[in-house]
């Protein structure tokens, strides 16, 4: 029913979407001066305000991002928040540039709802979430045979849960609830043996619980959802900006090129160092992108590179502490990889 | 026969006697009110006890144990958690309301030009306090500027785009300014429309009558949550591309039609309550149907509908609450979408900021109530019992 409403709503918008968005989205940006993007309304690490109101986040820093690879200037961004429900139908009536909202990657998202994925700029799937001083010695979502676990009901993850313990013959109990908070607290006052959503979730809500220390995520992960940043189809030219902002945010980690040392890395003689960060003579890199040559260096100066993003928002120097795990870099054993900036 | 037969006359009244110990004093009233009855004595000892358990319980939290300062959520953290407090501690972090309080008044309004929201309220309460205080003269003139003139003051002054106050798009208002700039032009539209609606619905002209009774049948017959989402979200794809309507402007618009519609059915509950010889009456003096309306009418029916007026005006103070499903944040919006903010996730920050976020709405619905309450008592000059 949900996915018949979002086709239905995704069909009706792509019949406007010619008409509602100009085919190219950089010179319209560029003629109003601040890249419109779309986030989530609250996710902690990802989309959240700050105390004086100012967003936050790893999909927030992306959308800045963007902006310096523009203008020079990441505050040249101007955020729209979008629930799930009409995060999509803001991207094809061209009320926002680019949707960075945690949204995961599909097929039925690339095709019938007129959507181009960027990249993945996290790469989440669902997990679980123990106590471990109640179950001690459990280190694997393969030993929670029998165990009850909560969810919240109505989405993928109910449907995955039941999948992964159907498929390796597993006993459980699901304890499921309507609303969230609700999930939370049951999960908190010791209902459930388990919890399960999307790991990034799991860690947000081990910072709300009694006794955060005692709660472990388990390694296991149970479903694939790549999120990452969208724009609309039909403008490769925006596309190609939004794919390799991502890509060069990449390339500079794997680089080492830093929002502390961009400027004296402008002076290496690395070749492909001086490509990336367009001092190589005669470089028309950034003049092909739409952009200037000097892109790269606007992009680390204002958000630093991926690495930084990262660790600032969801890592080891924000309060959720997730790990690299599989959003390393491919140098180091993760999924991340750049395509190469030549 | 003589006149002075009796012995004795007394001259003054005899002094009251006191009342039985047993019906006067407190003991009197706590046995008459608490104790009546054995059934009555057993609700009053349950519910001392139930106030007895939770009342300390509630107070502990709110108040004693609860941390008022902070800079971040370490401050509500206990030991266990990586804080200072010591563990087992359970208390409000009343520290993440006071760190996010600009961020629950004004939103995302520029944090310079916020004096203009302020300016604006002080105005607001100006003006309203004298209309609501019955012994202060120059009603006419009041009302004129609370709502007539105010309105455009409010405009200049939270939009801004003249005279070198700068331009505030309203995608960044939030919090408290919201819910009250949402209610008060829901309360200012609908009474005088809804008025306008339940004498065309009672109108004798066939085309005025069926005009209002659809537009009053459409729109009670959708929910509210429909008529934003559409107005948010489908309006755009319909209209071509570079002709936007302010999305503030158009929930405004919504909750105002919607309560007018609840309104006028409101005010039509009080028209049919008028006894029909109150019309055959104003007729009789030959007045006309205005005069009859205004000067008769509407001033007993206004009346009669106080309670129904105010709890539809309470409603509507609560439905702004349903713009968060168009993105736009109202007070609990905006609490609810501070509480994603890591800094501040903590096991009381949820609960902290709900609890504040209740208190708000219940000061202002329980204001409206209490006004309300007074006004009924003052013109209820006819039926007092």
């Amino acid at each position: 029913m949900k996915h018949t409403i979002a086709a239905i709503l995704g069909i009706a918008a792509l019949g406007f979407a010619a008409s509602a968005a100009s085919a190219d989205t950089l010179d319209d940006v560029k003629a109003k001066g601040f890249i419109q993007c779309g986030v989530n309304t609250g996710l902690a690490g990802f989309s959240a305000p700050d105390d004086k109101g100012e967003w936050t986040g790893l999909d927030v820093d992306f959308c800045r991002a963007v902006a310096a690879a523009v203008f020079g200037d990441g505050s040249k961004v101007k955020f729209t928040p979008l629930s799930a429900k009409d995060r999509f139908t803001a991207l094809q009536s061209g009320e926002i540039d680019i949707l960075s909202r945690n949204t995961t990657w599909t097929v039925n998202r690339d095709t019938a709802l007129g959507l181009n994925f960027a990249g993945v700029t996290y790469f989440d799937g669902q997990g679980f979430m123990i106590n471990a001083a109640k179950l001690p010695g459990v280190n694997s979502a393969l030993q929670l045979s029998g165990a009850s676990v909560c969810v919240q009901a109505g989405t993928t993850t109910e449907l995955n849960l039941a999948d992964y313990f159907k498929a390796n013959n597993l006993e459980y109990n699901p304890v499921v609830f309507e609303k969230i908070e609700e999930v939370n607290a049951a999960y908190d006052s010791g209902r459930c043996d388990a919890y399960t959503t999307d790991q990034s979730g799991l860690y947000a809500i081990r910072l709300t619980l009694a006794s955060p220390a005692d709660h472990v995520v388990l390694p296991e992960i149970i479903s694939k959802e790549p999120l990452g940043p969208a724009v609309r189809q039909g403008d490769d030219k925006w596309f190609d900006i939004v794919k390799w902002t991502y890509f060069a945010l990449l390339n500079a980690e794997e680089l080492g090129i830093t929002k502390a040392n961009v400027e004296e890395m402008k002076n290496s003689a690395n070749p492909e160092i001086k490509r990336i960060l367009g001092t190589e003579a005669e470089t028309k890199i950034g003049t092909d992108l739409g952009l200037a040559n000097d892109w790269v260096v606007n992009i680390v100066k204002t958000t630093g590179n991926y690495g930084e993003i990262f660790e600032n928002n969801v890592g080891a120097g924000s309060p959720l502490k997730i790990s690299r795990g599989i959003n390393a870099l491919w140098t180091k054993g993760g999924l991340q990889y750049g395509m190469p900036i030549r | 026969m003589q006149e002075h037969d009796m012995s004795w006359v007394r001259t003054e009244m005899a002094l009251a006697e006191a009342p039985p110990r047993t019906e006067a004093g407190a003991g009197a009233w706590i046995r008459k009110n608490l104790f009546a009855t054995p059934v009555d004595a057993i609700l009053t000892i349950f519910s001392a006890l139930v106030v007895a358990w939770f009342l300390p319980q509630i107070l502990n939290w709110s108040l004693f144990n609860a941390v008022w300062t902070g800079a971040d959520r370490t401050a509500c953290l206990t030991v266990d958690q990586g804080g200072s407090l010591p563990s087992g501690w359970s208390g409000a972090c009343w520290a993440f309301v006071n760190a996010k309080f600009g961020q629950f008044m004004f939103g995302r309004y520029p944090i310079d030009e916020r004096w203009r929201v302020i300016l604006t309220a002080v105005i607001f309460v100006a003006l309203l306090a004298p209309l609501l205080i019955p012994r202060v003269p120059y009603k006419r003139l009041n009302a004129i500027l609370f709502f007539a003139v105010f309105p455009f003051i409010a405009y200049f002054l939270l939009v801004g785009g003249f005279f070198g106050l700068p331009y505030i798009e309203t995608s960044l208002w939030g919090g408290l300014l919201v819910t009250l700039v949402i209610s008060y032009v829901g309360i200012v539209v609908s009474l005088p429309l809804g008025i306008i609606l339940a004498l065309g619905r009672r109108s004798k002209m066939p085309i005025i009558k069926l005009i209002c009774v659809i537009f009053i049948e459409t729109v009670r017959g959708v929910p509210l949550v429909t008529v934003l989402f559409m107005a948010s979200f489908m309006l755009p794809l319909f209209v071509p591309p570079g002709m936007t309507f302010d999305k503030f402007l158009r929930a405004l618009v919504g909750v105002a039609l919607f309560a007018s519609a609840y309104m006028a059915e409101v005010v039509r509950g009080g028209l049919q309550a008028i006894p029909k010889g109150q019309y055959e009456g104003a007729d009789s003096l030959g007045l006309g149907y205005w005069q009859k309306m205004g000067l008769i009418v509407m001033p007993q029916a206004l009346k009669l509908v106080i309670p129904g007026i105010v709890n539809t005006f309470i409603g509507m103070f609560k439905d702004t609450t349903l713009v968060l499903i168009i993105s736009m944040f109202d007070l609990l919006g905006i609490v609810k979408q501070h509480l994603s903010d890591a800094n501040w996730a903590t096991p009381q920050t949820a609960k902290s900021g709900l609890v504040f976020a209740a208190i708000v709405f219940w000061l202002f619905c329980f204001g409206m109530s209490r006004y309300s309450i007074y006004m009924e008592r003052r013109l209820d000059t006819g039926h007092r019992r």
